[in-house]
């Protein structure tokens, strides 16, 4: 039994309000991808990505995480299993030191203090912030509240990582940085992005979702040139993918 | 001083909150220690008579003393304290206008109960400030909470201890940001009841939401309403001597009067 995979069968999941969310979505994610779950403001990617940590309760279908469902039950092994990563890290990070922070989930494991203190070390180090861990978490600069909020989730040692919109908020520079690091990971990744061109670089495979559905799940090559999808998704090719505005050459 | 300034001054939590992970001893010691000491002293301190002044004086040793153990910077800890005498005055503040009766006189100026209570007042405000500010910088409010816990108090309310502190802050933040940007759009007029009662309101659901992200971003890595300071939890004999010290301390301050004797030691040898 692999805990790598994640699995959608019929997931539906309809607001309190009667939005309808997410509609019969169906998908699996086997051990190692890396899958980007792209789609316009309100397509139902946030809604998804709480599915996937148990957060939200499907109103029909199910979620599995390996060969488990999620239920009140199976929570607390899911969410060491899967490791979720906030858009904003303001949300994440609420310790008085980025080392605490970083320490919260090894806590609440009930790990000895030993092995918390070599999880940190070992997840700070990963993302190339130890130098910071006696920091308040709010002098940090966004890049290194990012690498943070990254190393809490590292230090559960998930098996699968979900990321909200990881490059939001971040210069060129730390954008750029960030991309090379989660290439570098070698865990089951599932981000949700406006970023296509990390997209590109990141996930060899996409899954576009539109009003809650899934349009198109394959390889991100080929989602990027098929401009008919990408315009009825309200969405456009990646700059890497579009012609050059200055001299108007293609890409290559 | 802008708005946003006067706010960001007055929950400056984030800093109290780092001051407990300093490593003096008394930051090592069982946070249940700092708890009941604390305890001891504002029952101790609290439950002096309505016209006491002069024996509640000496128990400014304890929040003092702290200060000065644990190195804890005085000014920032002073302005926290502060903040509760304007309230504690508007309590105590009708006590003078009912309470006219003269209890002593100072050159020939009459003092009523009513003034003397007023400074009763104030003073177990700054004295019981002084205590809950100092246990926060040397113990940090989670710790707290857990050594609330274990010392008995059901887990669901210190759990809702826990977050109320937590999301005190997120508030603070909030009000921040929401009184930067009206600053920036012309903020100098006096705001209007009505518009007042929109960004209260606007500020509660803000606080609301990011509070509940927050409390997922817990869940997520793993906050099932357990605490976990990393600090080994173990009352020994320093814990026991630290308690049994200031508790000592407090008792004695309360059942004698020590200002009495120091006084009447002072003007003894002065004869």
């Amino acid at each position: 039994m692999s805990h790598h995979l994640v699995e959608a069968r019929g997931l539906t999941h309809v607001y309190e309000d009667g939005t309808i969310a997410l509609k019969e979505v169906t998908f699996r994610i086997t051990h190692g991808e890396s899958v980007a779950i792209i789609g316009a403001n309100g397509a139902g990617k946030s809604t998804l990505l709480m599915h996937l940590n148990g957060h939200l309760t499907p109103t029909r279908g199910e979620v599995r995480i390996g060969e488990t469902p999620i239920t009140k039950q199976t929570l607390p092994a899911i969410r060491r299993t899967v490791g979720l990563v906030f858009q904003d890290p303001d949300d994440q990070l609420f310790m008085p030191t980025v080392y605490d922070d970083v320490a919260f989930g090894p806590r609440n494991q009930g790990l000895p203090e030993a092995e918390v203190g070599r999880r940190v070390y070992e997840a700070l180090e990963r993302v190339g912030v130890w130098q910071v861990r006696a920091k308040p978490p709010y002098r940090l600069s966004g890049g290194e509240k990012k690498r943070v909020a990254i190393a809490g989730v590292l230090a559960m040692v998930p098996d699968i990582l979900v990321m909200d919109e990881p490059t939001s908020g971040l210069d060129p520079h730390a954008r750029r940085q960030l991309i090379g690091l989660l290439g570098e990971f070698r865990h089951t990744r599932i981000f949700t992005s406006h970023d296509l061109d990390m997209v590109l670089d990141v996930c060899p495979r996409t899954i576009v979702l539109f009003e809650g559905t899934v349009m198109a799940d394959g390889p991100t090559g080929d989602i990027f040139a098929d401009d008919a999808l990408l315009s009825k998704c309200r969405l456009e090719r990646p700059l890497a993918m579009q012609g050059c505005p200055v001299c108007g050459r293609g890409p290559d | 001083m802008s708005a946003t300034a006067a706010i960001t001054g007055l929950l400056d939590f984030r800093r109290l909150d780092l001051l407990a992970t300093g490593n003096s001893a008394l930051h090592r010691l069982d946070p249940r220690a700092h708890v009941t000491v604390t305890l001891v002293f504002v029952v101790c301190a609290m439950s002096f008579g309505r016209y006491t002044v002069a024996p509640l004086l000496p128990f400014f040793v304890f929040p003092i003393a702290v200060v000065a153990m644990a190195g804890l910077p005085v000014a920032f800890l002073a302005r926290k304290v502060a903040i509760v005498l304007p309230i504690a005055l508007l309590i105590g503040l009708p006590n003078p206008l009912f309470d006219r009766e003269s209890l002593l006189s100072l050159g020939g100026i009459e003092i009523t109960g009513g003034w003397i209570s007023l400074l009763s007042i104030a003073l177990r405000a700054l004295l019981a400030a002084a205590a809950a500010i100092v246990l926060v910088a040397v113990t940090g409010f989670p710790a707290i909470c857990g050594a609330l816990e274990r010392m008995g108090m059901p887990r669901p309310l210190a759990v809702q201890l826990l977050f109320l502190y937590r999301y005190l802050a997120v508030l603070g933040e909030e009000a921040v940001r929401m009184t930067a940007a009206r600053e920036q759009r012309g903020g100098d007029r006096p705001l209007s009841i009505r518009l007042y009662g929109t960004l209260v309101g606007r500020l509660l659901l803000r606080t609301w939401d990011r509070a509940e992200r927050i409390y997922l971003a817990m869940c997520a890595r793993g906050f099932t309403g357990d605490f976990r300071s990393g600090r080994a939890a173990r009352f020994g004999v320093p814990e026991v001597g630290y308690v049994a010290g200031w508790c000592l301390f407090f008792l004695l301050l309360r059942t004698s009067d020590v200002t009495h004797w120091l006084g009447a030691a002072v003007l003894g040898a002065v004869q």
